[in-house]
């Protein structure tokens, strides 16, 4: 029998699985092991399943994925820090018909852009928002985010986060849960957590991140609004694979999964 | 012809970008220039022309609705008032940086800080110097009427698009709520979708299938790239000042002495020509009326033509004065006068001032 | 020419109004005119400065703004009031004074809101600087299309200020 060849082996009908074509070539700058690139696949998959990548509109933020607009063949606006949902407003005011979507981190969505992601929020603005939560801030080198978990050690917090001193006096704050303040708002229609450190949990977060984008076109108003939980393996100074189990046990009590609101209804558990 | 009414300054600028086909209005509401959203929501334009108006979160949410609505290829403005305008300065660097079109109004008061909703002149230095990082202009529009304030905002649109960068009408106060007679233009139609595709191949419309997607962004991380790009913004700034420079003369033929002025300065400076000119001096008005490029040259012609001193009123404490001096460059005499705190000058004390800094009796 | 005028008074007597009718009729008959809140010039040519420190003539419908604008009127000028509320009259003698009874007239009329027209009326007879159907139609565009059925009524109040307004030197 003949040697089977790596030329016999890439063929047409031997593929299981192909880069979406929404993914430009341009090879990404984070870190191995790092959940955004998940969330660009993903999103570039939904995109391009539902044949509207000639009329998207993305919002890239200050963070991690500022270059975002480098990875994605479709058009792109990079906003000031914190600004991407009124940047989404200004786009999606002006041009009903596209598709518009913000990418943020927890330090753009949840600090920084607190102001401009509740009231997008809260106007119920025809948009979809996809916000990637890893606790920490990445690009700046590790330092505390408002998603940062009590006792979770940060350049800013090196002894642990500590919401308060032992005699109560304020110190760091506590772990702000933006999404779940977001689904009591009258303006968001679908709000939902998911996670991409799993192949069933990418599963989830894609079905997930479809529905945002379905919603949107199908319909006038409602923010749709998903949440990543995502890892910082660098910063968290971990291995991807601890990381991912560290997210499990640590991240994931704080942040459980699932839809917290669906079609204007909070979701009761 | 168009239509001949009595309006407030602001109202004038707010009904003039209904009518120049604007596609929206971001803003936030701030004394003196309340009135542009308040008679913006009152018009209802989404029903006369489909004009969107928002009243934003902020004046930085306002602008960076503005930033991603121009970098669309949509017609955009905003307006606001000093502190307000502060906020916008993060906006309008990243507007310059990412070179998007928009027109957005000051309408000046007192400051630093909150200062008072009084009329100023004291935010010459942030809008024509900057105000946001990084080296980057914006043209600035100076009205001293009311019917500038409506001429304004359709150049502004032109000039904004001709250049990709933001283009400040630079009021105040006073302007802005003084009533005058206004002949507004005829109501003109909002660009379409294929004409957006067609007139700006750079926005934001959903990339076109087999075409390279574009990207509205003002960051760069490689240095010979980012270097290119500032040298590019350069080679734009001096086109403008090349074609742009925008000025009006007044007994300035034989004049001796010169007041320079611009805005609700320049119609006080303008009685204060008058009056001297009846007691026989020799002095006329330079009104710029861009004040970003500023008309240095026109200074320098009057310097050639034997103008021996030039007197800055602005109701500041000295700011255009800079540039004044920067034109005169040692070759003519030339000082600043300005009341401020909210208190406007008198013609009879701005000619005063002319008498005793410049001609000296 | 240009007329630069004051009105001023306490508010709810309708100052403002009567300074924005006033725009609106000089716009009326072709004049160029500026209105600021408290001062305003109307004149045939572009106006210079509309913050102004001395007036042509001044409409004054208090003792407060007596007292704060009566040495601001040029010599030779005119000075409109209304006595009602005035303890202390103007003595200046070089410029023209004048009264108008507007609170009493109005009130005789039986409708108080007309009081800013009389007042206007009393102007227009010493400044004949805009005709009557100037007026009127400066009434036109400045009121809503609700009030214009009340033209008649302030056209006939600014009869009544022209009739009744005084010499006092």
């Amino acid at each position: 029998m003949a040697e089977i060849t790596l030329q016999d082996i890439i063929q047409p009908e031997n593929l299981v699985y192909e880069k979406s074509k929404l993914l430009t070539e341009k090879p990404f700058h984070y870190c191995p092991g790092c959940g955004h690139g998940t969330v660009h696949r993903i999103i570039a998959e939904v995109l391009e399943e539902l044949g509207v990548d000639d009329r998207t509109i993305g919002v890239s933020p200050v963070g991690c994925a500022v270059m975002a607009y480098d990875y994605f063949d479709v058009d792109f606006v990079e906003a000031a820090h914190g600004r991407a949902p009124a940047c989404a407003t200004g786009i999606k005011r002006v041009w009903p018909d596209k598709v518009v979507f913000s990418y943020q981190g927890d330090g753009d969505l949840a600090a920084i852009g607190t102001c401009e992601t509740i009231h997008t929020c809260n106007r119920g603005e025809n948009i979809t928002m996809i916000f990637v939560n890893n606790g920490i801030y990445g690009m700046t080198g590790g330092q505390m985010a408002p998603t940062t978990l009590v006792g979770m050690k940060t350049a800013t917090t090196p002894y642990g986060r500590m919401p308060q001193w032992p005699d109560g006096t304020p110190n760091n704050g506590f772990p702000l849960q933006i999404t779940q303040l977001l689904a009591q708002l009258p303006g968001t229609r679908y709000v939902t957590r998911q996670a991409v450190f799993s192949p069933a949990a990418v599963r989830n977060a894609k079905k997930a991140i479809k529905k945002a984008f379905q919603n949107q076109i199908e319909n006038k108003n409602g923010v749709n609004f998903v949440e990543i939980v995502s890892n910082c393996n660098s910063n968290w100074k971990m291995s991807a694979v601890d990381a991912n189990k560290w997210l499990q046990d640590n991240m994931l009590p704080v942040y459980p999964l699932g839809d917290l609101k669906d079609n204007f209804e909070l979701i009761k558990k | 012809m168009g239509e001949l009414k009595l309006m407030k300054g602001n109202e004038a600028l707010a009904e003039a970008a209904i009518r120049c086909g604007a596609d929206a209005y971001f803003g936030y509401p701030i004394t003196p220039q309340s009135e542009v959203i308040e008679y913006l929501s009152e018009q209802n334009p989404y029903e006369r022309t489909g004009m969107v108006v928002l009243q934003a979160e902020s004046e930085l949410a306002a602008i960076n609705m503005v930033y991603a609505a121009g970098a669309a290829g949509k017609h955009v403005m905003t307006s606001s008032s000093s502190p307000g305008v502060c906020l916008k300065q993060e906006g309008l660097a990243y507007i310059a940086g990412a070179e998007v079109p928009c027109v957005f109004a000051d309408v000046v008061r007192g400051g630093p800080g909150l200062g008072t909703i009084q009329p100023s002149q004291a935010d010459y230095f942030q809008n024509t110097k900057g105000g946001g990082n990084g080296d980057y202009r914006n043209i600035v529009l100076a009205p001293a009427s009311v019917q500038e304030m409506a001429d304004f905002v359709p150049l502004g649109f032109d000039l904004a698009f001709k250049y990709r960068m933001a283009v400040c009408i630079l009021s105040d106060g006073a302007i802005g709520q003084m009533m005058e007679k206004v002949v507004l233009p005829e109501q003109k139609a909002r660009l379409t979708e294929e004409e957006i595709k067609a007139k700006y191949p750079w926005a934001l419309t959903g990339r076109k299938r087999g075409t390279q997607h574009r990207v509205i962004t003002s960051l760069d991380l490689d240095s010979a790239r980012m270097e290119e790009h500032n040298r590019a913004l350069q080679r734009k700034y001096d086109e403008v000042t090349k074609n742009e420079v925008r000025y009006e003369m007044i007994d300035c033929d034989d004049a001796d002495y010169v007041f320079v002025a611009y805005g609700s300065s320049a119609r006080i400076a303008q009685k204060s020509v008058q009056l001297g000119r009846a007691e026989g001096l020799k002095v006329g008005l330079l009104r710029p009326i861009t004040l970003w490029p500023y008309p240095t040259k026109a200074i320098q012609s009057l310097i050639d033509k034997g103008v021996k001193g030039f007197l800055s009123v602005e109701l500041s404490c000295g700011q255009m004065i800079e540039d004044v001096l920067l034109a005169c460059n040692g070759r003519a005499k030339a000082e600043h006068f300005g009341r401020v705190g909210g208190i406007i000058h008198t013609p009879e004390e701005v000619l005063e001032a002319m008498k005793k800094q410049i001609i000296g009796e | 020419m240009t007329e630069e005028i004051i009105i001023a008074g306490f508010g709810g007597q309708g100052v403002l109004s009567m300074g924005k009718i006033l725009a609106y009729s000089g716009i009326m008959q072709d004049k160029e005119v500026s209105w600021m809140p408290s001062y305003g010039p109307v004149s045939d040519e572009r106006v210079c400065s509309p913050i102004l420190n001395a007036f042509d003539t001044a409409v004054i419908l208090n003792q407060q703004s007596l007292d704060k604008f009566e040495d601001k009127v040029k010599p030779g000028g005119y000075l409109l009031y209304d006595p009602n509320g005035i303890t202390h009259k103007p003595t200046r003698k070089d410029i023209h004074i004048y009264s108008i009874e507007g609170a009493q007239l109005a009130s005789d009329m039986g409708n108080s809101k007309v009081f800013n027209m009389i007042i206007l009326g009393a102007f227009l007879k010493l400044r004949p600087i805009i005709d009557n159907k100037n007026v009127e139609e400066g009434l036109r565009h400045s009121l809503p299309e609700r009030a214009h059925k009340l033209i008649p009524l302030n056209m006939q109040a600014v009869q009544v200020g022209m009739d009744n307004v005084k010499a006092e030197n």
